[in-house]
């Protein structure tokens, strides 16, 4: 992270979740989960309604501009409010309308991606540390489609986005799109396909950093260096 | 005549025994139950199972009753919380068992317990290890996971306002997991911050229906599991 923080190469957080807001069509419901994907809450651009969802049971959760009710919190603990119009409900309902299909696009977290859309986002595989699963099994069983907003390595640099998963899955050939800090991707037919890179980021050095071969002829070109 | 009321929340938790099963309401910090949950800790009772969506945080409240080595066993979704480790040490010590079960299941076992549904197939953990030893069966070609109804001896939740016989409304978020919570408990146990006569509710805004109550503690300024994290409060 800080060596590309020096070069000035990638995307911040605030970045990736303005690219996923911009990515959400007007009118949609949208399942907001912890970490990265609370952030979207606050960059839906303007004129676009958008309704979200949170599993602990608010349809209309909005940012939290500054105020902190304790019992007004989002998936992630975080204070947020409930924009004019909204519904609180319990969660089997909360649930209900997860599994029920009657969410259109959920944002998650992810340790690992594979090219076929697998989602690894609960488990770390350590014997000594519980694992903590959330609410996303029931998301990604019930939701048609799933972006991820993520960091492209980890923090030692490993890969995240690979052929196949090694932790434990959460769903299998679930994932939709993926938004990191390097590049936007669509995991299409035949793997992962580049629709965006990063400023400063090109091919090679993605391609460097992936786990799997990346295809890159679905492309956006703009702000794109070609390498 | 109908009367929950009982004088404070020691005397509600009073005949809770060791090895009991209880529902916990709470996400996070909201709807949390603080009051009954630290009058428990004072009762003593211990080998508790407990079914709740988190295992508490700093050193109140579940946590602390978790700390303090009255829980054998937690059915929960997510055992983490950026500011406590009382669970993760029990945990990695092999002195606590966990359950995990998605939080979707989680909900829908206490509503089918409540509902007197013994079991139901959801597509939820599906494929994945949390699956493993299930029964699963398939239907229109999904794979679906067989789980169980969840019942408990006792049910503590919070709510905003309370009246004679039980009906209960809550506030915002912290509202989560208690009206199921509180159908599928042999006694369910409220802590409010108002308490009112019947007939006082628009009959069309109650939430939780009175008959799911059993006893109704009034604490009019309940303690902020937050607020008290925050201040790095230690209970008892």
């Amino acid at each position: 992270v800080s060596d590309r923080k020096l070069n000035g190469i990638g995307w911040s957080r605030e970045a990736i979740a303005r690219n996923i807001a911009n990515d959400l069509p007007d009118g949609a419901v949208v399942n907001l989960g912890i970490g990265m994907p609370e952030k979207v809450v606050e960059c839906i651009p303007e004129g676009r309604e958008v309704l979200f969802h949170t599993e602990n049971g608010l349809l209309g959760m909005g940012p939290s501009f500054g105020r902190h009710d304790p019992e007004l919190i989002n998936a992630g603990k975080n204070p947020v409010t409930a924009v004019p119009g909204a519904a609180y409900f319990h969660h089997a309902d909360s649930f209900a309308m997860v599994r029920g299909g009657h969410i259109d696009i959920c944002v998650l977290g992810a340790m690992q991606v594979s090219q076929t859309g697998d989602l690894a986002n609960w488990s770390m595989g350590e014997q000594d540390a519980a694992p903590a699963v959330g609410g996303a099994m029931d998301l990604v069983a019930g939701v048609r489609t799933i972006f991820v907003a993520m960091t492209h390595c980890s923090r030692a640099g490993e890969h995240k986005l690979l052929r196949a998963c090694t932790l434990p899955l959460t769903g299998r050939g679930v994932v939709s799109r993926i938004y990191t800090d390097l590049a936007t991707i669509v995991v299409g037919q035949h793997g992962f396909e580049v629709l965006k890179l990063a400023p400063g980021v090109c091919r090679t050095y993605l391609q460097e950093r992936t786990g799997a071969e990346l295809i890159f002829s679905h492309e956006h070109q703009e702000g794109a260096r070609r390498g | 005549v109908i009367n929950k009321l009982c004088a404070n929340a020691a005397e509600a938790v009073a005949d809770i025994f060791d090895g009991a099963l209880l529902l916990i309401g709470g996400f996070g910090a909201a709807g949390s139950p603080v009051e009954l949950i630290h009058a428990l800790i004072d009762q003593g009772a211990k080998g508790l199972t407990i079914v709740g969506n988190n295992t508490g945080s700093g050193h109140v409240g579940l946590a602390s009753l978790i700390k303090h080595g009255r829980v054998a066993r937690m059915i929960c979704s997510f055992p983490r919380t950026a500011n406590s480790t009382g669970f993760q040490d029990k945990y990695a010590n092999g002195e606590i068992e966990l359950e995990l079960v998605p939080q979707g299941t989680l909900a829908e076992r206490i509503c089918a317990g409540g509902a007197g549904i013994a079991a139901f197939y959801t597509p939820a953990g599906a494929g994945t290890s949390l699956a493993h030893g299930k029964e699963v069966r398939r239907f229109d070609d999904r794979e679906c996971v067989l789980e169980h109804g969840l019942t408990a001896d006792f049910a503590l939740i919070k709510c905003l306002r309370c009246d004679r016989y039980g009906n209960l409304i809550y506030n915002k978020t912290a509202r989560n997991f208690a009206p199921i919570m509180a159908t599928a408990a042999r006694t369910t146990i409220v802590q409010t911050q108002s308490y009112v006569s019947a007939g006082e509710f628009d009959p069309e805004v109650i939430v939780t229906p009175g008959l799911y109550v059993d006893r109704i503690v009034t604490i009019p300024e309940p303690l902020q599991e937050s607020t008290l994290v925050a201040a790095g409060a230690v209970y008892p």
